[in-house]
């Protein structure tokens, strides 16, 4: 009754700005799989599989979305970006920085993808209200926190951006 | 010898708001946790899990599984070749079910294969024939012995009264109820991951994880793997959250029995689903409680009946119920109390260990009883807490002393000062998004109650009953360079980050090096408790000090001076006249130390038939003020603002503190409207995100906090620990808050849509 597992699909996924093969897999393969197990990108997490925690988030032609959701099989021809892609590893961006500095991680596991969540909040609301950052990041949950030194982190971005005139 | 720089170094030491030493690989997705880690051919496991609550096990039939490509081991109960069980407290729980399954999703075989999809298919492959049973699910026929003992050991797990005073004494108000609290999950993000590697001559094994409690993980693995402790080796895997689900074992057992089967890495990941039904949770609990008071509001007694439903195992309801029952009086002054506690198994899934740790249920009831006991007296729920507040020097029920800083009245004041939330009632601007309901936008401004709700706690700090939970450290000084090593477990509480500062505050030096977190050094004790910043903090206090001294001893040589003049100030080291002052660098320069050190509590007793006893090591208090908004129509809350005062000792890093204060009270929240796990006759109808509600950024309000900080003689650096009192009191305080606001009587958590509207009753008992 019980077939084995059909390791043999090959595409090209975009990640990242590079071109990565996906060799002898399996059709069957999440987006999130796919870069952590067959791409080594760790940064993304896998919290729930079913798209409710936002802790896999990435962007996928500059969509945030729940890679754990995406078949992998489907992203080909689209431009994805991991937390990898956020910045090099030692220089972290503003919102990255914001968060170590304000105290808006504890244990991590949530952090990459609500640092995916608000680089995209803020590309599309620069200078959001405590509400506006509250209803745009509720689709990442963070049990450890409470919330309140990830709203400040995000609102020092906002700040620091705007009197650098980057907003 | 240096002069004088006038510089004083003083970022990073005790006291300050320093962020995490892992804040950037965190941030940056390269931190690695446990889910993170492979190796060279490794494969992947997984358990194949009980679907009934109760039943006899008639076949297994593995055949299937082998005959998939790919699948290269599957094991039962017959191939566990040390202690076919294991346990916290006792040794009840099997690695994997033999004859009889007693909770739905209990481990019954493993497998290990090529990819997560085969070891799926292979689990389906598993036939197991079942004889099913009617499972105990109701904790009172646990009790009353109406249902056949579910485990060699019985159906009660523990049994506990507590009598003090005079039992017979009534007061002149007498207010009594009964309360419930559902089963809460920890619901941690970073779900249960291992990686178990083999020793090449087979006989051992390395196991990465992430636990609260390496020591103790590997005592129960090597039982059960039967072999000796030296030969299972654990290192910390970066740990997701733990919130006490971490406490038990739950893969660790399964993938090392794995590895060593195929010679190969194994490492098992749980789904979200799995991990509901793999770790133990928070007890649900029913409370019956009568308070006596005089006219005029003083506590006479407090008479209390409290069962826990354990479920199918053992794990550490035990120390959960003695904290129920000794914390029934909650923070306040009592001389008289009947007590009765049980700890029972059923069918339900196993509980133990969740912040707050028994305490949680018992601060719902008693501070229930409060408010109750506030308004048949006349009084103030505020006032009457403040009248009967408890203070260094009294007496609990237990016939303890409070020995510790009890700044209870203080909480209370300074909760009650806090200014309330200028948020207008039903929002600001009529926004319906801000409504009770939000996006959902189904509230009416118009329709809008506002309540506030007031509560308070007291809370146990370390382990009790004669257990000595100590903890070990090693310090190295090397060139300057300051290395720690502990088994500490770091699962985002932040100790990293305050054992560095502990360090750099005791000797000086900038540079403090955090070595691998593993089973190489003694046991820290368990991430629990609120325990390791006192414990593992002392240690590492401990450890620096005599570093410190030793390099005052040579310092004292190489510069004639008197050791015991000498004293650490910034970066250097000076002499209390203020003649000398020589940087710690310089001072250090070829020196090396190496100094390991346990730190102990002091020792504490057993309770005896009547529940007196010295069972406790020290304690903590905290208070907590909600404000809600609610459509009492809908049946619909937000909660607009906690504030709380808590005592924490010292705080040695104030934003930590913060975050552990701001945390805790989202699981409090949480419980005390969204967060249950919802189980009918033995099955669970909810592990999933989805449908187990967990509190969003749309859910937390603001907190606003004050920390008293009254260092406690009794602690090593003055400070106490601060993780479990956010979680206790909030939830009861949201509870009255709501109950002001609509005028009924709420006596279960959490708080439903149902409950409010009046649809549904209670007690369901």
């Amino acid at each position: 009754m019980s077939e084995s597992v059909a390791l043999n699909e090959q595409y090209e996924l975009h990640v990242n700005g590079e071109a990565r093969p996906v060799r002898d897999s399996w059709l069957g393969e999440s987006l999130l799989y796919v870069l952590r197990e067959r791409l080594g990108l760790l940064g993304s997490k896998g919290a729930c599989e079913q798209g409710e925690c936002g802790s896999c988030s990435v962007l996928v032609d500059g969509e945030l979305v729940c890679s754990c959701l995406v078949l992998a099989a489907s992203a080909v021809d689209q431009s994805i970006v991991t937390i990898e892609g956020i910045a090099p590893i030692g220089a972290p961006s503003d919102v990255q920085q914001a968060f170590v500095d304000a105290g808006a991680v504890q244990c991590g596991f949530c952090t990459p993808g609500l640092i995916m969540a608000t680089h995209a909040l803020l590309e599309r609301t620069a200078d959001p209200t405590e509400f506006e950052i509250r209803e745009e990041l509720s689709g990442n949950v963070c049990r450890c926190t409470g919330y309140g030194r990830i709203i400040e982190a995000v609102q020092r971005v906002a700040v620091s951006r705007r009197d650098s005139g980057l907003a | 010898m240096s002069s004088v720089t006038g510089e004083r170094i003083s970022v990073g030491r005790i006291g300050d708001s320093i962020s995490r030493p892992d804040g950037t690989p965190k941030v940056q997705g390269s931190y690695a946790f446990s889910s993170d880690l492979s190796a060279e051919n490794c494969l992947w496991g997984a358990t194949l899990r009980s679907p009934h609550p109760s039943a006899r096990i008639v076949s297994i039939d593995i055949s299937g599984a082998y005959r998939i490509a790919g699948v290269e081991a599957v094991i039962t109960a017959a191939d566990v070749p040390g202690s076919p069980t294991y346990g916290l407290i006792s040794s009840d729980q099997p690695v994997f079910a033999a004859d009889v399954v007693r909770y739905v999703g209990e481990p019954i075989a493993a497998v290990a294969a090529d990819h997560p999809e085969t070891c799926r298919r292979a689990l389906a492959a598993i036939v197991v024939v079942y004889e099913v049973l009617e499972p105990l699910v109701d904790p009172e026929r646990a009790i009353d012995g109406s249902h056949p003992d579910i485990h060699p050991d019985g159906n009660v797990i523990r049994r506990q009264r507590i009598v003090c005073g005079d039992p017979d004494i009534v007061g002149d108000v007498v207010v009594e109820d009964d309360y419930e609290i559902g089963m809460q999950d920890q619901a941690f993000l970073g779900l249960e991951a291992a990686m178990a590697l083999p020793d090449d001559d087979g006989g051992g094994v390395s196991l990465y994880v992430a636990t609260q409690w390496l020591h103790e993980d590997q005592k129960q693995i090597a039982a059960c793997l039967g072999v000796p402790l030296s030969k299972v080796r654990l290192t910390l895997g970066g740990v997701g959250g733990a919130f006490g689900a971490r406490e038990d074992i739950s893969l660790q057992v399964h993938t090392c029995l794995l590895a060593l089967r195929t010679g190969r890495p194994v490492r098992i990941h749980y789904s979200r689903e799995e991990s509901f039904l793999g770790h133990v949770h928070r007890h649900p609990v029913r409370i019956w409680m009568r308070h006596h008071a005089t006219s005029d509001g003083r506590l006479v007694k407090v008479e209390a009946r409290m069962v826990f439903d354990g479920g199918a195992y053992a794990s550490t309801s035990s120390a959960v119920l003695i904290n129920g029952v000794t914390h029934a009086q909650g923070p306040y002054r009592c001389d008289n109390a009947v007590v009765d506690g049980y700890a029972v198994r059923t069918n339900n899934l196993p509980c133990g260990a969740m912040r707050g740790f028994g305490v949680v249920q018992a601060c719902f009831a008693h501070e229930g009883q409060m408010d109750k006991l506030a308004a048949a007296c006349g009084i103030d729920p505020v006032e009457i807490r403040l009248l009967n507040a408890m203070v260094t020097g009294d007496k609990l029920i237990t016939g303890q002393i409070i020995e510790n800083v009890a700044p209870v009245a203080r909480c209370i004041r300074e909760t009650a000062a806090l200014p309330l939330p200028d948020e207008p009632v039903g929002g600001h601007d009529h926004d319906p998004m801000r409504l009770p309901g939000g996006a959902g936008r189904t509230a009416d401004s118009s329709h809008i109650v506002r309540g506030i709700g007031f509560a308070v706690a007291i809370k146990n700090l370390m382990y009790s009953e004669t257990f000595d939970d100590y903890s070990t450290a090693r310090c190295r000084l090397s060139d300057g360079v300051v290395t720690l090593k502990f088994a500490t477990s770091e699962v985002g509480q932040g100790f990293i980050t305050i054992a560095g500062q502990i360090a750099r505050s005791v000797l000086g030096f900038d540079t403090v090096v955090i070595d691998s977190i593993d089973t190489d050094v003694g046991s820290a004790g368990s991430t629990s408790a609120s325990r390791q910043t006192w414990m593992s903090g002392g240690a590492v206090n401990a450890a620096c000090i005599k570093v410190r001294d030793l390099l005052f001893a040579a310092v004292a040589v190489s510069h004639d001076v008197d050791p015991l003049s000498l004293a650490v100030d910034g970066g250097d080291i000076i002499a209390a006249a203020g003649v000398f002052r020589i940087s710690a660098l310089e001072a250090a320069s070829g020196l090396s130390f190496d100094e390991t050190v346990e730190y102990h509590h002091k020792p504490t007793e057993d309770l005896d038939e009547n529940g007196q006893g010295n069972c406790h090591t020290a304690f903590a208090f905290v208070a907590h003020r909600a404000v809600v908004d609610v459509d009492p129509e809908l049946g619909l809350v937000k909660v607009i603002q906690i504030a709380t005062a808590q005592d924490v000792g010292r705080a040695l890093n104030p934003l930590s503190v913060l975050g552990q204060i701001e945390g805790g009270i989202a699981q409090g929240l949480g419980l005390a409207v969204m967060e249950e796990i919802i189980m009918t006759n033995g099955h669970v109808r909810n592990p999933s995100f989805t449908d187990y509600l967990l509190p969003t950024f749309l859910d937390m309000p603001t907190v606003i906090a004050s920390l008293i900080e009254e260092p406690d003689p009794f602690a090593p650096l003055g400070a106490k620990g601060v993780g479990e009192p956010p979680t206790i009191s909030s939830t009861p305080a949201i509870v009255a808050a709501i109950r002001d606001a609509i005028g009924k009587p709420l006596n279960r958590v959490p708080v439903r849509p149902t409950d409010i509207i009046g649809l549904r009753a209670f007690p369901s008992i």
